[in-house]
Order: C-alpha cells, then sequence, then structure tokens
C-alpha cells in the first residue's frame, strides 16, 4: 500500500509541477496569503469571486488553485491576528490570545517565525494523513450503494450543522433552508421546474456563485460597513532577522507542535469540526497540561505554536472527506465541491480512480504550496505587514466590483448579478435573526445529489423505508446521526446548569466577523 | 423577541413551500418543508420559553442607512448601466457608489478609487480574460 501511495504521490507531484498548473498553485496561495492579511476579506468570499474567473480554466489548475487560496489565507490569517490582535480568521482567533501579548513584548517576529514552522509541519502531516487515509477510504465507499449514500451525506449535513458555531436548532434550519434553495430548477427525473416562481432565469437552478457571494459577499458588505475597527499599527514592525526563534523557544515550542498537529489531524476526520474548533480545543488542552498555564494568555510561545499547528493540520486534512467522499465538511470544501461540479466532475468515491491527476496533483500541490508559502512569507513579512494598513474603504468597494463582475461573468448575465444582491439582504436579515449562512451552502450543495441517492434507493427498495435499516453501513450512519442529535439535546437539557458553571472560565475570546465563523 | 418572528417566517414559508410542490417531483420539498415548519416551531418554542428576554433588536445599534443603500446601489446600478451601457460606466459608477457609503470617504478619493479599479478590470476582464461585455455600448473600442 505504500509503494502504491509512493508512485501515486511521485505520478502527482508530476501533474502539480507542470508549469501552468504550478502557475496556478502559485496565483492560488498568492493570493490566498493576500486575502488572510487584509483584515475583513475571508478565504470564503475570494474563492466564490475567483470560481468565475476559473470557467475557462481546466480542472486540475482551478482546483489546484482555489485550494491554495484556503490554506495560504490561514498563512496570513497568523500574521494579521499576531500583530494587530484583529482575528480576520477564526482559526487564528486563539492565536491572538498569546500571539498580541508576544507582539508587546518585541517578540512578534520570533511567534511569526515559529507560527510558520508550526505550520508547516501541521500541513505536513495533514497531507500526509490524506495520501494513506483518502484511498483507503475510497476502498470503504466504492461498496456503498445509494442507501449508504443518502445516509452519509444526512451524517454530513447534520455534522455540519450542529456542530458549528450558533445555535445547532437554527443551523438544522439552515441547512434545510439550504436544500430546498438547492432543489430550484428542474426537477432531475421529471424535468418538472420547482420553485421558480415563473422565473425563467431559474429553471437552471440557483447559481452556486451567486448565493456564494450573496451570502458570504454582500451580506458581509452589509454588516461591516462603517462598522470596523481602525487598525493600529505601532506593534507591527518586524524584519527577517526577527523571525528566526531562539533554540529555547523552539523547544518550548515543539512538543506543543506535535500535540496540535495530531488533535488538528483528529478534528479534521470529524465532518463539520474544521480547523476553529481544531486550534480552541488545542490551545484548552495545551493550556491543561502545561506546567505553567499562568503564562498562557500573557505570551507563551507555546500557545501559539499549538494552535497554529493544529489549524493547518486539520485545514489539510479538511480535504479528505471531501475528496474522497464527496462529502464537505464546511463551507470553504463546499464551494470547492462546487467547483468541482462546475468543472464536469463527479465528487465521490470514484473521483480518485477517475480523476487520478486531481487528486494526486492536490495532494502534490499542497506540498509545493506549503513550501511556496513559507518562502513567501519569510523574506516578504514587511510587505504583508505594509498591507495591513490598507483601509477597508478602499477594499470593499473593489470586491464589489469583483463580485458583480465575477457574478456577471459566469453567465454573461445579468439577472444573476441582481439574485445576488437579492440573497446577499436575505443572507444580511438571517444574520440579524442570529443565524448563521454557513449550513445554507453546505445544505445547496448537498442537496440535489442527497434527493437523488434517497429517490434512487426507494425506488430500488420499491418505497420500503426499512432498506436504511437494513444496510448494515447505512444503518450505522443513521445511527450516528441519531447519537448527534441526542447529544445536542442532552446538551441543550443541561444547558442551565453548564452556562451557570463555567462561562466565566471561558476564554475571553475576540469577537470575529461572522462570515468568518463559517470557514 | 425577535426570534419568534423569524421562526414564524421560517414557519411560513416552509408551510408555503411545501404545499406548492406536486407529489413525484415535490416529494422532497414537500419533506423537508414539513421538517423546516417543525423547526421553525421549534425555535420559536425555545425563544419564548426561555426566560431571558433579549432586547437586541433587529437593527444593530448605529443603523448606516446611507451605507446599506450605497452598497445595493452600486450592484443595482452596475446592472442597469452594464445593461445599457457597457463595462466602463457600469464599472466606474458601482465602485464610485460603494466607495461613499463609507463615513470617511470623499467624493475624490471615491472617483479615484473607481478610476483605478475600472481600469484595473477593463485590462484584466477586457483584455486578459476577454469576457463578452463591450465596453462601451455603441462605441466600437
Amino acid at each position: 500500500m505504500i509503494s502504491t501511495a509512493v508512485t501515486d504521490l511521485w505520478y502527482g507531484f508530476g501533474v502539480a509541477l507542470e508549469p501552468h498548473n504550478l502557475m496556478y498553485c502559485f496565483l492560488g496561495v498568492l493570493v490566498g496569503n493576500l486575502v488572510g492579511v487584509l483584515p475583513g476579506m475571508g478565504p470564503v468570499a475570494t474563492i466564490s469571486i475567483l470560481l468565475p474567473l476559473t470557467f475557462g480554466m481546466q480542472p486540475v489548475p482551478a482546483i489546484l488553485m482555489l485550494s491554495g487560496v484556503y490554506y495560504g489565507a490561514q498563512y496570513g490569517g497568523a500574521i494579521c491576528s499576531i500583530l494587530l490582535n484583529l482575528p480576520c480568521h477564526p482559526p487564528h482567533a486563539v492565536t491572538c490570545l498569546d500571539g498580541f501579548p508576544l507582539t508587546k513584548q518585541g517578540k512578534g517576529g520570533t511567534a511569526l517565525g515559529i507560527t510558520i514552522i508550526a505550520a508547516f509541519i501541521g500541513a505536513s502531516f495533514g497531507i500526509t494523513e490524506m495520501i494513506f487515509l483518502a484511498p483507503f477510504l475510497v476502498k470503504m465507499a466504492l461498496e456503498f450503494g445509494p442507501a449508504e449514500v443518502s445516509t452519509l451525506m444526512l451524517v454530513g449535513l447534520l455534522a455540519g450543522s450542529t456542530l458549528a458555531k450558533g445555535s445547532p436548532l437554527k443551523g438544522i434550519a439552515m441547512t434545510v433552508l439550504g436544500l430546498l434553495v438547492g432543489f430550484v430548477g428542474s426537477d432531475i427525473e421529471t424535468g418538472q421546474p420547482r420553485f421558480t416562481f415563473g422565473i425563467t432565469e431559474l429553471y437552471d437552478g440557483v447559481e452556486i456563485i451567486a448565493l456564494a457571494l450573496g451570502l458570504f459577499g454582500i451580506a458581509e458588505f452589509i454588516n461591516s460597513i462603517n462598522n470596523t475597527d481602525t487598525v493600529d499599527m505601532k506593534y507591527a514592525r518586524v524584519g527577517i532577522s526577527d523571525m528566526f526563534p531562539s533554540k529555547a523557544d523552539l523547544k518550548l515550542a515543539f512538543w506543543p507542535m506535535i500535540r496540535g498537529t495530531l488533535l488538528g489531524s483528529l478534528c479534521a476526520l470529524i465532518p463539520g469540526t474544521g480547523p476553529t474548533i481544531a486550534s480552541f480545543v488545542s490551545y484548552a488542552t495545551e493550556k491543561k497540561i502545561s506546567k505553567t498555564p499562568e503564562r498562557f494568555g500573557h505570551g507563551a510561545i507555546e500557545g501559539v505554536a499549538c494552535p497554529e499547528a493544529s489549524t493547518h493540520s486539520s485545514v489539510q486534512g479538511d480535504f479528505i472527506p471531501t475528496m474522497s467522499l464527496g462529502i464537505p465538511g464546511d463551507t470553504v470544501m463546499a464551494l470547492l465541491l462546487g467547483a468541482l461540479i462546475i468543472h464536469g466532475i463527479v465528487p465521490g468515491p470514484q473521483l480518485i480512480s477517475e480523476h487520478a491527476d486531481i487528486f494526486w496533483g492536490l495532494i502534490a500541490s499542497f506540498w509545493i504550496g506549503n513550501i511556496l508559502l513559507v518562502i513567501l512569507n519569510v523574506p516578504m513579512i514587511g510587505l504583508w505587514v505594509k498591507l495591513l494598513s490598507i483601509p477597508y474603504r478602499y477594499l470593499y468597494p473593489s470586491a464589489i466590483f469583483f463580485v458583480c463582475i465575477g457574478v456577471y461573468a459566469a453567465n454573461n448575465d445579468m439577472f444573476q448579478v441582481g439574485e445576488t444582491l437579492a440573497i446577499g439582504v436575505a443572507g444580511y436579515v438571517l444574520l440579524r435573526l442570529d443565524f448563521h449562512p454557513a449550513p445554507i451552502l453546505l445544505g445547496f450543495v448537498l442537496g440535489p445529489r442527497f434527493e437523488e441517492n434517497f429517490r434512487r434507493s426507494l425506488l430500488i427498495s420499491r418505497g420500503d423505508l426499512m432498506t436504511f435499516i437494513e444496510h448494515p453501513i447505512s444503518a450505522f450512519f443513521l445511527m450516528i446521526c441519531v447519537l448527534l442529535i441526542a447529544a445536542q439535546i442532552y446538551v441543550w437539557l443541561r444547558k442551565p446548569k453548564v452556562l451557570a458553571g463555567e462561562e466565566p472560565t471561558g476564554p475571553e475570546s475576540p469577537t470575529t466577523r461572522y462570515s468568518e465563523l463559517a470557514g | 423577541m425577535l426570534l419568534v418572528g423569524a421562526g414564524a417566517a421560517v414557519t411560513g414559508s416552509g408551510y408555503k413551500i411545501g404545499s406548492l410542490a406536486k407529489m413525484g417531483p415535490g416529494f422532497m420539498p414537500v419533506m423537508l418543508g414539513i421538517v423546516l415548519a417543525f423547526l421553525g416551531i421549534l425555535i420559536a418554542g425555545t425563544a419564548l420559553g426561555s426566560p431571558k428576554t433579549n432586547d437586541t433588536t433587529f437593527l444593530p445599534d448605529h443603523p448606516q442607512w446611507f451605507g446599506w443603500l450605497c452598497i445595493l446601489g452600486g450592484p443595482i446600478l452596475f446592472i442597469i448601466l452594464g445593461q445599457y451601457g457597457g463595462m466602463i460606466p457600469a464599472v466606474f459608477v458601482c465602485v464610485f457608489v460603494c466607495a461613499i457609503g463609507d463615513k470617511t470617504a470623499t467624493y475624490k478619493s471615491s472617483a479615484m478609487l473607481a478610476a483605478g479599479v475600472t481600469l484595473f478590470g477593463v485590462l484584466l476582464f477586457h483584455y486578459l480574460l476577454s469576457i463578452p461585455f463591450p465596453l462601451l455600448r455603441g462605441v466600437n473600442l
């Protein structure tokens, strides 16, 4: 098994090192790093803006570039949170706790250096995990019939909506809403238009780009206009020479990095728990097992190393269920899945065997991309820091322009720009009502395929619902669903006590902008 | 207590959507509509049941009517001007209108930003990616 993995990986490097693939990978991580640094721009919005631009491209470079944006943004986000105490991206909210005190002590450079090392270790482990785990999962998944696939999707949807931030009940409601939005358009089997309200443009369904850009672009701009904090740049002066951590710091940070990496890769495997949860969990663990927990929050280097390592390992691990099973774990993955579908690639277990170039090329590009990011970040740190001072008032109008033209260019259709606007306003209303829009996208991407498999399995069983219980694997998935719901009800019933007991001790996390909660 | 309203809205739309579709192709939508309606009731129930009355209003503390208007107005103008005027006026007006939504922005800085973005956009989208979107309708550039 190892030898086949190595040959496949070798092939992947061959794909990823093709000049134009390499170029797009570089472009992806560069853009990702850029938006990671800029406060107020997230990877979700960026990927949706870039998505229409990839229509003319081959699928391989398109996917390499879009994924590059995702993990590139994680590198950039660390800079922002350590130097400015601004958690631009939620996984890095924890990094602020110790990163900013370090910056105040004049050790911001060291913290960044440690971050980059931790990131690289975490990412490498996540990639290795993907190399060995994904083919294994695929072998299992190839046995799946429609009954198993639909119950597996149910698990993914439930986990994605309940484990994310905010009320689980509202999360599920949003997922269902997303599923319903996914049904807009012609019915796959009979061709009957559904929910089109007589609008011809809706017969093809709601465009994923319009949905994503409406929810995470327009809605966020509405939310954050005249609402952003002024950036305090007084500590943000870092040169290359400050970046190399001392031996003592490295020694302190080594084990936390390893622990963070392992925790992160574990979190990546549970659908719905992305990098954000991974970094919070690992920070809490590190604090608990540390001999000097009082140092945390006042500039402990472990408090930077551990969450960063776990963020990056779970970012890479996130790709495992998406690529091997076709079940996205979070919003970014849902978007990437959408990108695959747009490029005519059916996600699912057959992806690795049918589109080996995409899968192994992607894995190889992760490594290349991470190395590129280290190269980009170490010597050019000064430039990134300068970028932090771009004010939001220049950013968002340009971003809106990209939104407009991106949506238009997707189909050369002005109707979609209007659609995006309408979705954006709806998204803002939902946001004000405390509904997080991230599960909508999850439901939207999975919706049509869920329906297809559900109907097919009922067709095979002649309308007998027992089919889902008679197949052992799908029964197992259903059990997980029941457990998930039961756990939520349990937590909900206990909540009054838990809140009273634990609220004061919870870490004071800086507020994050909502759309970032999704990624 | 806004959550109640939200619950009701979700419920309402759930039912409407559910009963609208026919059986067969409409089977899943009906089912999900019912689920959504049920969830709406649950959400409303928990909102009513919790003793804490949250006095959060629907509008944020400082409503930015002008900013919102600008953000929405930009793309609307983009649609109109894009349809009848072409890419250059559409992009310029869209960015300009969006930019003046910010409190600190001046007309001059917005115009400069809009000009810059227009130039960049034309170069990238028209010449590099060559999307079919005439720079100026009626004028052959």
